[in-house]
């Protein structure tokens, strides 16, 4: 007989293993699909590893889908560590993209530009996440559905503007104007995409980590999530907090659209992102929440993304598997979760 | 205004309204039973979609609607299953576990649909129901086409409503669905189990998604597209917020927000030109927001929702 026992501390060496068990799991269920699929399971694997980690130039394309994934998994992280359940991610990068599209078509020197761009697309992000606060903490509505029902909200706007005001007069296409050349992020290493954006994803991982562990706002943030009553108790106004939270988280989620349209598209178009706010979810829960694990969570969900396209090609399984295995890496990482708090302990059997 | 109120007693508004409403109240039953349980279910979304894929690709294999019609309430049940297999045997978060599962099944119905159908420049399609008209009543003004010469599946929401009533407020069953609902503890010690009660809430609440699922993939669309359900699922759980848990009021919202949704599409062919579409597309979202603002405040949740059971835990 095997019963569960509860936990009172974890090894540190968990925070790897857990993500690691969690993906080893996905890999194994979802072989089935690729068996169904009439494919082998480790040429259609190897195929998604080498496309995506196998050389040099596959390596920064996997960077680049990372980076707008780094920024939403760090703005779920941060929401969900004040159990603000902001599932709004998606709709905060459109408004990122589109306010940081705008802004770039202005002409400007290129440092301003880039500047303007980054705060104007933090600041719509921050506007849109601060929906679902409001209501939560003047109206007591759930924040799980109000940011869900924002996100076709904040999707039929860009398709408003994409087929309205901003539509390629020239052939009809439902594309914005691009943005101006000096507005588009520098390319870091010649003949590949990786641009600044990927860069600023990976300095504000260590940042926001800092921020939860380090400041006085992050203790804040951790206090309410973890035990409101006494958040409030020790003299922490929780609303304002939580109204806090929801802007960082947007702003966040802004950035990742910022990235998107100065680094990777100079443009918006209806499918700018693939569910990259979705995608946030998976990120922050593989990463347990830990800014720094956002990081590679983000960079694991990327190589799946490209992986798949490129292993679709090869053996025909169809690409929509990367989106089984996110689904999958996010149900497995919450039972793999168990572990933290309860251990497995062989008991004798009662008579 | 004159216009819109000659608009809402046509038969083609009225009959649009049900159809429209149909899904939802199917969706909105479903949640509604879990929630009462004490488990929140986001996997709706993607479990409509699922099923719906499922539904429509067993007609269209099989050619019988019926076998598509069980295969989209099987899956949605077995959809149901691993949430709850999640969230009350395992006690994990709802909200993350509800999220994994719309992610997993929108996923898997992607997969495999383009796996069993390929891609194809025009999506393959199924031949729908006939419309059942219902004898004398179908002969009643105004109301006799729009209501009473529906498809099965119409009438089928229509009866789920007052059954649905009756199953959680006059049966033993649903009696212990509210308990644990609402005290799984005392639920436990009058001998109650919780883990199988709300087991079974979660899987007839995902049964009932999965003919939500139905009836867009086979109804209203006749055929499977990425974009079927497109939030309809997010906007069930807010109809149950607004319906208060009662499957009375939660058909009525789901009535009330088929109305609006029918009316923007009305708006959008009554050549309101200058106002682009997408506005009347986002009004049904924002209608659903305002409404869940509005009746938030005096909105009583299940106490036990989101908090899971163990029984050696004081």
């Amino acid at each position: 007989m095997f019963r569960l026992e509860a936990r009172t501390s974890t090894p540190a060496w968990f925070n790897l293993a857990l993500p690691l068990l969690a993906i080893g799991a996905t890999l194994v269920l979802c072989s089935g699909l690729i068996a169904l699929a009439g494919a082998g399971v480790i040429e259609a694997y190897g195929v998604m590893f080498s496309a995506s980690l196998g050389d040099s130039y596959a390596i920064t394309e996997t960077l680049v889908r990372a980076t707008p994934m780094i920024f939403t998994g760090l703005a779920v992280a941060v929401a969900f560590r004040a159990k603000f359940w902001n599932i709004g991610a998606e709709g905060q990068l459109l408004a990122g993209a589109v306010a940081s599209c705008a802004v770039g078509a202005i002409p400007m020197p290129a440092p301003l530009a880039m500047l303007l761009m980054a705060v104007a697309g933090a600041a719509a992000g921050a506007a849109v996440a601060l929906v679902p606060a409001t209501l939560r903490v003047k109206f007591r509505v759930d924040d799980v559905v109000s940011s869900l029902l924002l996100n076709s909200v904040i999707f039929y706007a860009l398709m408003a503007l994409i087929e309205g005001p901003w539509k390629d007069s020239f052939s009809g296409y439902p594309i914005s104007p691009p943005i101006e050349d000096s507005a588009n992020f520098p390319v870091l290493l010649e003949g590949t995409r990786l641009h600044l954006g990927v860069v600023a994803a990976f300095l504000a991982a260590p940042l926001i980590w800092f921020l939860i562990v380090r400041t006085t706002l992050g203790f804040r943030i951790r206090v309410i999530g973890e035990n409101p009553e006494a958040a409030r108790y020790g003299g922490i106004h929780v609303e304002r907090v939580l109204v806090s939270t929801a802007l960082l988280s947007g702003a966040l989620a802004g950035l990742a659209g910022v990235g998107e349209v100065g680094g990777v598209h100079f443009q918006v178009m209806s499918d700018i992102s693939p569910g990259y706010g979705y995608s946030g979810i998976v990120v922050a829960m593989l990463a347990r929440l830990n800014p720094l694990g956002v990081v590679p969570a983000a960079i694991f969900l990327a190589a799946v993304m490209t992986g798949a396209e490129a292993m679709s090609r090869a053996t025909g399984v169809p690409a929509f598997l990367s989106d089984v295995i996110q689904g999958t890496a996010l149900l497995a990482m919450l039972v793999a979760l168990l572990f933290t708090a309860y251990r497995i302990r062989r008991v004798g059997v009662a008579k | 205004m004159s216009v819109v109120l000659e608009q809402i007693f046509q038969v083609g508004f009225l009959a649009a309204i049900i159809r429209i409403a149909t899904p939802l109240a199917f969706a909105t039953l479903g949640e509604m039973f879990s929630e009462r349980a004490g488990v929140l279910n986001l996997g709706i979304e993607g479990i409509m979609l699922l099923s719906a894929m499922t539904g429509f690709t067993a007609t269209s294999l099989s050619g019988s609607l019926w076998l598509g019609v069980l295969a989209a309430v099987l899956t949605g049940a077995v959809m149901g299953a691993l949430h709850a297999l999640f969230t009350v045997t395992l006690g994990l978060s709802q909200h993350v576990c509800g999220i994994g599962v719309t992610l997993f099944s929108s996923g898997l119905a992607y997969f495999l649909y383009r796996l069993i159908f390929g891609q194809q420049s025009v999506p393959p399609s199924i031949k729908s129901f006939e419309t059942l008209p219902i004898p004398i009543l179908s002969d009643l003004p105004v109301l006799g086409p729009a209501v009473f010469n529906q498809f099965s599946l119409v009438y089928m929401a229509m009866l789920a409503v007052p059954l649905a009533a009756f199953v959680l407020y006059r049966t033993p069953w649903g009696l212990s669905v509210r308990m644990v609902g609402e005290n799984p503890r005392a639920a436990d010690s009058a001998g109650v189990s919780v883990i199988a009660t709300r087991f079974q809430a979660v899987i007839l609440g995902g049964a009932l998604m999965g003919l939500a699922g139905a009836f867009l993939s086979m109804v209203q669309f006749n055929a499977f597209t990425f974009g079927l359900v497109s939030g309809r699922g997010w906007v069930a759980i807010a109809l149950v917020v607004f319906g208060r848990w009662d499957p009375w009021r939660s058909a009525g919202a789901a009535l009330l927000f088929a109305f609006v949704d029918a009316l923007q599409l009305r708006m959008q062919a009554s050549g309101l030109g200058h106002i682009p579409y997408e506005a009347f597309l986002m009004l049904p979202f924002i209608f659903t927001i305002v409404a869940m603002a509005v009746m938030s405040r005096n909105a009583v949740a299940p106490s036990a929702l989101l908090k899971p059971f163990r029984r050696e835990e004081r």
